[in-house]
């Protein structure tokens, strides 16, 4: 480690700030002060609790406090890049208080997509010295006329959060626009703050300014050790589910000895559900809220600043408060269900208690013994600081065809400067020729190779052998259109009035993917209420109050994060090495020993797979252990070779940690090494893949980043709804017309990595050749049983549209023929 | 119940008695009234790719050969007489100017040894300028009134486009929306079958006050055309 030796100081009237507040500078806030004024690359690995922010803003402070005043207006000297834009609100309050307390003469403001027209004309003329924004402000800045000039004396950027924003389509587009920076300001130096991560080198690989350039590594010291505990309600473990129902009583006991807890849980679904109990057993009437990605906007908000203001003692939480501003006061984490993978539980766990001496705190709630298995191996990996790691990235095309759109709105670009330059971000350094010019084409004329379009070129290459935009008219409009971020479209949840059912006041806002389930006359949980669905008319969900009445559960309880290799592996070593049962709860530890009498239990290296009767039908379960996306890919696949076989499969169900597969033909005497092959990854895997919804799914998004659909117009504002049907008609078309386009290649790789973890399942085939252990039982076995359980809950895809269709046909037929 | 005599056809399609003739429902979209060997397909848009190209939307230029195979295929099937577009053929008043010659050429073709009969509608308010074929406001066959635009109201012996409708049908966990034909006896609309034509659900209030009965959908599908009860659709 690269660490403070004692000789850097502060400078006046740093110093005496920090002692007026008691405060000693930490090793690696000067250390970090040391690299710039060595003028290095840095990323600084800290928990949280840490000084981190301060550590990253403390060298430009210096710098602005101590620079000879200038001749002209000097533009923006820090740029600081923030995932969130709460967060970046949050640190420009933070950094006013140093800045007025020591006197500084220094301007830091923040630009987000909430700041008002006249801020944002104001920042463009007279920059601040500090700026706080985005990715996809930055991404938009890159697209203004003028940015060369805006961000000549840029001197350094901060990047926030650095180990959440570069593993994705938004890291991609940020990498771009940095090289972008890099062109305006050559001296420019770039800082990265994260959170423990496994592998730093993967993130100072996608820093560098350019392949093989070094990013120096500063690791803060590590905090206190998390403790970790796992609930077991009444010494027992459910067999099955997934909201830890059974343990709600103790969860609302233990909120109320904590000060603040946050309650995470993996699905909008679930935290709906534990809001619901826990306000059904809140008593003392403790004030506890509800925050989720499916909630109005304004109405996080307001949980935030309650939050913020300390007057919460609960709230209960997905995704969306993984990351985000400091809340000094919350002293307990607790996560309900499984926690999926260790990266992601620190971080959660380190939303508590945000000081370095004093160890955080957190309960692990398993809902079934598989999750008992899963929490314990997640408590192990945290104790000994072993973390998931992230594979490197290969920066996707059509976030690259936006980035080259923007630029050409900026300023003209030379095609094969702009090509180096586009490979010193990490993630294009091995971009290919051929693949740049098939994106230019592309962001010209949509790429085809029918040459229709080339009279409507969006960009066009001048006499000077420039390539510009068309006209003002195509950057407006892509300017509107930038970001690396596609959200699902979202209806208004409005109260139905009157005899005709005429939308009335706003409840709030869901994805349109969330009522999907739901038939009208349905009731459903939302906002923390109990409502009826009426219908949907437009963008506008009409519902009306159904309090007191249960609600209807959505069958499929899995988590939106698949559990992560890393985590999966010692799963798998926990559940094979019997002398390690002993810190299981005795119920779940007789589980595994009657599975080892009556079945098997599997060693690390192997697959369990287990063929038996039950009912009416024959049943497969395997137990890969790889997470609910292979699984599904896996099952899909098997059951298109069963058919092949005349197995004749019904039916199949998947979590994270097996799969089972029903038909009317025993399956015990197949030839599972063969029907295991890799090979099933070639064609059987494409003509899956080609039909799915998956695939469409990544094709709009593809589409939609690209520019080749437009996310808004100025005046027909289209619902996402209709975007989504005609994006669907488009993949088909190209398809057939085209099946080598650049945007179906892209969805392709998207759909492969994201959805249906192709590379994982590619894995698991070669990791399981040859160690399949099949044990053939004339029952069911006690692994099974929570499988078991969920069929019924699930219908099995296959074919589910034709299925669906032809089934309300036929109920049809039956009632005219009666 | 609904009042709709129909059966499944050995086409895959739906045979459906409407407004007194006996029309078959294709499951690629087209109706065919057999005794005077009439081909009827509504809603094309051609040229819908290159009107968006125009306005800075690079959609796939491959819509209107798309339609153009779908619509070959149907007469490879059928070998009709007739061949009526309902309307809607053109996507705007300048596609025909910007349809390549080749797509030109297979019109030609397709309308050597038949007759084409283009029902103009309200994005091709003229019809085709060149194409071979006659161009009308509407058409009577085998007792059917031919039109782009439903009329208001209840209308007896009608088929028209132009509303593009498709329903959604719920199953557990899962629910599929397809283009669809819907119709209560008396008068039917066509299911849009250009390539990029969407569709607006059968629940829409666009179609209230059409039918006098709760209607029949009739969904489209890659091999079979299937019947379904108005109580089984859901809105969007």
């Amino acid at each position: 480690m690269d660490g403070a030796q004692g000789q850097t100081e502060l400078p006046q009237p740093f110093d005496a700030w920090f002692a007026s507040r008691g405060w000693r500078p930490r090793a690696h806030q000067l250390a970090m002060l040391d690299e710039a004024r060595a003028g290095r690359d840095a990323l600084l690995i800290a928990p949280t609790g840490g000084g981190k922010t301060l550590a990253g803003f403390l060298p430009s402070l210096i710098q602005l406090a101590q620079r000879p005043p200038p001749n002209a207006p000097p533009g923006i000297h820090t740029l600081y890049i923030s995932p969130l834009k709460a967060l970046a609100v949050d640190i420009e309050r933070n950094l006013m208080a140093p800045i007025a307390e020591m006197g500084l003469a220094i301007k830091a403001e923040s630009r987000t997509g909430d700041t008002g027209m006249a801020r944002r004309q104001r920042q463009r003329v007279k920059p601040p010295d500090i700026l706080l924004t985005t990715p996809e402000q930055l991404a938009l800045f890159c697209a203004w006329e003028g940015a060369r000039l805006y961000f000549a004396d840029l001197a350094c950027v901060i990047i926030d959060e650095v180990h959440s924003i570069w593993p994705s389509k938004r890291g991609d587009l940020l990498a771009l626009d940095l090289a972008r920076l890099q062109q305006f300001a050559p001296g420019m130096r770039r800082v990265g703050l994260s959170a423990t991560v496994d592998d730093p080198a993967v993130i100072q690989r996608w820093m560098a300014p350019r392949p093989g350039a070094g990013v120096d590594l500063i690791l803060g010291a590590a905090g206190a050790p998390p403790v970790v505990d796992i609930l077991l309600s009444g010494g027992e473990v459910p067999w099955a589910g997934h909201t830890a129902h059974h343990a709600m009583a103790e969860v609302y006991e233990v909120i109320r000895r904590a000060r603040i807890a946050l309650v995470f849980v993996n699905t909008r679904f679930q935290a709906e559900f534990a809001f619901q109990e826990l306000w059904r057993l809140n008593d003392d009437n403790l004030p506890i809220a509800l925050h989720h990605g499916s909630l109005a906007a304004e109405q996080r908000r307001k949980v935030e600043a309650a939050m913020a203001r300390g007057a919460l003692r609960a709230v209960v939480c997905t995704s969306t408060l993984d990351l985000g501003i400091d809340w000094g006061d919350v002293d307990l984490v607790i996560q309900l269900a499984s926690p999926k993978g260790a990266s992601r539980m620190v971080q959660r766990i380190g939303r508590a208690n945000h000081r370095l001496d004093e160890p955080s705190h957190a309960l692990f709630v398993p809902a079934n013994r598989f999750e008992m298995l899963e929490c314990q191996a997640a408590r192990e990996a945290i104790a000994e600081n072993a973390l998931d790691s992230e594979p490197e990235r290969v920066g996707a095309l059509d976030v690259l065809a936006q980035h080259i759109m923007g630029l050409a709105c900026s300023e003209p670009f030379n095609l094969v400067a702009l090509y180096d330059e586009l490979r010193t971000a990490g993630p294009y350094r091995d971009l290919g020729w051929e693949d740049y010019e098939q994106v230019v084409d592309f962001v010209s004329t949509g790429g085809y190779a029918l040459k229709t379009y080339d009279r409507f070129r969006r960009i066009v290459q001048g006499l000077d052998g420039l390539w510009r935009v068309r006209n003002e008219e195509t950057a407006l409009r892509h300017r509107m259109n930038v970001g690396a971020i596609v959200s699902a479209a979202m209806l208004s949840v409005r109260i139905s009035s009157g005899r005709r059912s005429t939308p009335g006041r706003k409840v709030g806002e869901v994805e349109e993917g969330y009522l999907e389930v739901l038939e009208p006359g349905d009731t459903f949980v939302f906002a923390g209420q109990v409502w009826r669905l009426m219908g949907v008319t437009g963008t506008d969900v009409l519902v009306t109050s159904a309090a007191g009445e249960d609600a209807k559960m959505p069958s499929w309880g899995g988590s939106k994060f698949a559990l992560s290799t890393f985590l999966a592996r010692r799963v798998r070593e926990l559940m094979s090495d019997g002398d390690h049962w002993r810190v299981l709860p005795d119920d779940v530890r007789e589980w595994l020993e009657i599975q080892k009498d009556h079945s098997a239990i599997p060693a690390s290296d192997e697959m369990l797979l287990e063929t038996f009767p039950h009912g009416q039908r024959q049943f497969m379960v395997a137990y890969p252990f790889e997470g609910r996306l292979a699984h599904t890919t896996l099952a899909m696949l098997l059951t298109r070779r069963l058919e092949r076989l005349g197995v004749g499969p019904l039916g199949f169900v998947c979590n994270d940690y097996a799969l089972t597969i029903w038909s009317l033909k025993p399956m015990d005497g197949l030839d599972f090494a063969e029907l295991f092959a890799e090979d099933m990854l070639g064609d059987d895997l494409e003509a899956w893949l080609a039909e799915s919804a998956m695939m469409k799914g990544a094709f709009k998004a593809c589409a939609l980043i690209s520019g080749l659909i437009e996310r808004r117009f100025r005046q027909d504002k289209k619902s996402g709804r209709q975007i989504s049907f005609s994006t669907d008609l488009v993949y088909d078309v190209l398809r057939r017309h085209q099946p080598d386009h650049l945007l179906l290649r892209a969805a392709r790789a998207d759909a492969a990595k994201g959805m249906v973890d192709v590379a994982r399942l590619g894995q698991l085939l070669i990791r399981i050749k040859g160690r399949i252990r099949h044990a053939a039982l004339d029952r069911l076995s006690p692994f099974s049983v929570p499988m078991m359980l969920e069929i019924g809950k699930q219908l099995s895809p296959g074919s589910a549209g034709e299925m669906i269709l032809a089934d309300a046909a036929e109920t049809l037929i039956a009632e005219a023929t009666a | 119940m609904s009042a709709v005599a129909f059966a499944r056809s050995d086409c895959g399609g739906v045979t459906a008695r409407v407004g007194g003739a006996d029309a078959l429902l294709r499951a690629t979209g087209a109706l065919w009234l057999a005794p005077a060997r009439t081909l009827v397909v509504a809603d094309l848009h051609f040229e819908k790719g290159s009107a968006y190209a125009v306005r800075g939307q690079m959609l796939p230029p491959y819509d209107t050969a798309e339609t153009l195979r779908r619509l070959a295929a149907e007469v490879e099937a059928l070998a009709p007489a007739a061949v009526v577009f309902l309307g809607d053929s053109f996507h705007d008043r300048d596609g025909e100017a910007r349809m390549a010659g080749a797509y030109v050429e297979a019109l030609v073709a397709l309308a050597r040894g038949r007759t084409l009969v283009w029902v103009v509608g309200n994005h091709d308010a003229d019809g085709p300028a060149c194409l071979p074929g006659e161009v009308v406001e509407s058409v009577r066959i085998e007792g059917l009134t031919l039109r782009h635009e439903p009329l208001a109201g209840a209308q007896d012996g009608e088929a028209a486009g132009h509303l593009h409708p498709c329903a959604r049908v719920s199953g557990p966990g899962h629910s599929v929306r397809r283009s669809c034909f819907v119709t209560d006896g008396a008068r039917i609309v066509l299911p849009a079958f250009g390539a990029y034509a969407g569709g607006l659900n059968v629940r829409d209030k666009a179609f209230a006050g059409l039918f006098a009965a709760p209607p029949l959908a009739v969904t489209l599908g890659p091999s079979r055309a299937q019947p379904i009860g108005w109580r089984r659709l859901v809105g969007d």
